[in-house]
């Protein structure tokens, strides 16, 4: 997996709420087999119109945001499905990062899962943040994860929350599974007890 | 010891590894898998030389892009990349060994519906899929979470899901409900009340007089929405219905087994002083026949309200409620049962299980859909498409002018050619209104399916009651 330590970079901002998993990524690109190439899909709906032709007031369609690297939304970000596709979309695209009140549960997973960083922080907070987005391509946000930061492009900064493991996996871009197969043997002891225990599961 | 609540009690007897902050390694009883989300999954372990370390806990079927047509079976009925994930998901099947249900097989049908109805899902479980409504198990007292394409491959290959344990929220339903108020309107009243985040970080509980007196399949609607509530999953506990329920079902356990199995399952619900970090109590006599009128599953009212204005809300919601008015084409102070449809979809693993195409039926019986009107029915798998011909069910729906479709996903997501047109306005059983949920720029009004079943008779969302 891809390591998260730090960003420098453009932040679109996308003061909308609930933007959810169909909109990231609409159902038609799921069936692919591969994780790569869904970037251009990203948002598509909102992007493209019918023909194919770019919406042009749609942010990332803004010669100032086509290469965001952070966005910056409302509240409940990633609701809807489990899909992975729409945290893969968005790497694809080239965005590591996204900041907003709050996150869905599965899709905040998925992000760290893929190198992408989410991060809540309280509305106030957020609403500086998206103003300071909204002022275009020279605006540039830096985010560190280690020191657990965000600073503006005024040099105001805002310490943010992030679970220890997973902010350990994302700076090491270390591979889950690789980390829990070497507690095998808690998981055959486990196993053991739990067949005797629960035999018919 | 400690009083607990159920999901402590579940939790507690799967935890294979807990580090020093918190952070645990999850037993995962049962896995269940689609065509969607697992190839990447299956791709991975090749990648890496990995195995599946429980095949015999490892069950697939192919549900969300499969036709729901007749010939479905023949790859070229499909469209080029859906029939490749189909054909990924059969070799991975076979390659590895798991449990498999492909489309020419009566059990294959919605992944959410089969588990239960092979009996695959039992009480005190842990469930998971890589599809959000995974959450639908939890009406066994199973904890059964969503969870994406790299934990499907983490739980392939190590049978373990990480986790840190989530908070307890209860939410209980007092009382009996009225007549023509049904489960799917308990479970978006809750969404109504709460929010689509109200319970994000939260395993729901749902318990009440309300939620006793539903059926299993009543309680898996309930349960299938408490993801689009923002859970990490809906809890019931099990009693005498629920075992009812599994007695006798293929992978249910049998003699001494279930005896033994019986003697735990009784221990699982929450003690009476157990902790809750949040309590929503709703009174069953309060909850209505409900729609939902915008494109999140928040956006519910009474069958009997009006379209509301981007006015009536506060803070982002005010944007968002003017959006969704725009995508829902909606004019505010509309009475919402003068709203007109264009088309009806009773299906979904909500709303796809016998009892919810009874209750469809049942409004249909001996009369037709209105003209000019499309209308479908997709059984939510092969054995309750085959016992809703043997009750009539099929002639009842056919005879009204419905289609009768095979089993699978269909128009909740429309990833088969089942989809709505831009600006089609559609009664739907399903569980997500989203923009373009149903097919870019459809129109989606959740409901349950007799409410679903009036529409089609009357060509507007209707109040069932009035056809009661
Ligand atoms: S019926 Fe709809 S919600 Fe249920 S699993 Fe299929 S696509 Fe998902």
């Amino acid at each position: 997996m891809d390591q998260f330590t730090t960003l420098t970079g453009i932040a679109a901002p996308m003061p909308l709420i609930n933007i959810d998993t169909d909109m990231i990524i609409p159902k038609q690109f799921l069936k692919t087999i591969k994780r790569s190439g869904l970037g251009v899909n990203l948002f598509d709906e909102m992007r493209y119109d019918d023909d194919g032709n770019e919406i042009p007031d749609f942010v990332l369609n803004q010669d100032a945001y086509r290469k965001a690297e952070i966005i910056v939304a409302g509240d409940n970000f990633g609701c809807g499905s489990s899909r992975e596709h729409a945290p893969w979309a968005i790497k694809d695209f080239g965005i590591r990062c996204v900041i907003a009140p709050s996150f869905a549960d599965i899709f905040y997973n998925n992000c760290f899962k893929n190198g992408i960083l989410p991060i809540a922080l309280p509305q106030e907070q957020v609403d500086v943040l998206m103003k300071d987005a909204e002022k275009g391509a020279n605006a540039r946000m830096s985010i560190d994860l280690d020191a657990q930061t965000i600073t503006t492009s005024d040099g105001e900064s805002f310490s943010f929350e992030v679970d220890a493991f997973k902010k350990h996996c994302l700076m090491n871009g270390l591979d889950d599974i690789g980390l829990t197969m070497e507690k095998a043997a808690s998981i055959d002891s486990f196993e053991s007890a739990a067949s005797q225990a629960r035999p018919w599961v | 010891m400690s009083p607990k609540t159920l999901y402590d009690k579940i939790w507690d007897a799967h935890v294979a590894h807990e580090a020093d902050d918190g952070t645990c390694l999850l037993y995962i009883d049962r896995h269940l898998v689609h065509e969607v989300t697992s190839p990447q999954a299956f791709e991975g372990l090749r990648m890496t030389g990995r195995s599946v370390r429980a095949p015999d806990k490892t069950i697939a079927v192919p549900d969300h892009n499969v036709p729901t047509t007749p010939g479905r079976e023949n790859p070229e009925n499909m469209t080029e990349d859906s029939a490749i994930q189909v054909a990924a998901l059969d070799t991975n099947a076979r390659e590895f060994g798991i449990h498999y249900y492909p489309v020419s097989d009566i059990r294959q049908g919605i992944v959410h519906i089969v588990g239960p109805e092979q009996g695959w899902t039992l009480p005190g479980m842990t469930v998971v899929c890589g599809d959000s409504h995974t959450a639908t198990h939890g009406a066994f007292g199973a904890l059964a979470h969503g969870i994406g394409t790299s934990e499907v491959e983490h739980v392939l290959a190590t049978q373990t899901l990480i986790q840190k344990k989530s908070k307890n929220m209860k939410v209980e339903i007092t009382g009996k409900l009225r007549p023509g108020v049904t489960a799917k309107d308990i479970t978006l009243s809750v969404i109504g009340a709460t929010g689509t985040a109200g319970g994000t970080g939260y395993v729901i509980e749902y318990c009440g007089e309300a939620i006793r007196d539903l059926s299993m399949e009543g309680r898996m609607t309930v349960c299938n929405m408490a993801i689009e509530g923002g859970a990490r999953a809906g809890l019931i506990a099990p009693d005498e219905k629920t075992f009812e329920y599994c007695r006798g079902r293929p992978h249910a356990p049998k003699g001494a087994q279930w005896e033994a199995a019986m003697d735990w399952w009784k221990t699982l619900y929450s003690d009476d002083d157990a902790h809750w970090d949040k309590v929503i109590i709703l009174k069953g006599e309060d909850i209505a026949p409900v729609v939902t009128w915008g494109t999140s599953p928040e956006d519910v009212l009474p069958i009997t309200a009006n379209v509301p204005s981007a006015d009536d809300f506060d803070g982002g919601k005010v944007g968002a409620a003017q959006r969704s008015l725009d995508y829902m084409g909606l004019t505010p102070g509309t009475p919402l049962s003068e709203v007109e449809i264009d088309t009806v979809f009773i299906g979904s693993c909500t709303n796809g299980r016998i009892e919810d195409l009874r209750a469809a039926a049942e409004i249909l019986k001996g009369k037709k859909k209105k003209d000019g009107l499309r209308a479908m029915v997709v059984p939510g798998s092969g054995l309750v498409r085959a016992q809703a011909e043997e009750e009539g069910l099929a002639d009842i729906f056919r005879d009204a002018g419905f289609e009768w479709r095979l089993a699978g996903c269909s128009m909740c997501l429309a990833m088969n050619p089942d989809q709505l047109q831009p600006g089609e306005r559609c009664a739907a059983t399903s569980n997500r209104n989203f923009e373009g949920r149903q097919g870019r720029g459809g129109r989606t009004h959740l409901m349950s399916p007799a409410m679903a079943a009036a529409a089609a008779l009357t060509g507007k969302l209707t109040d069932v009651r009035s056809l009661m």
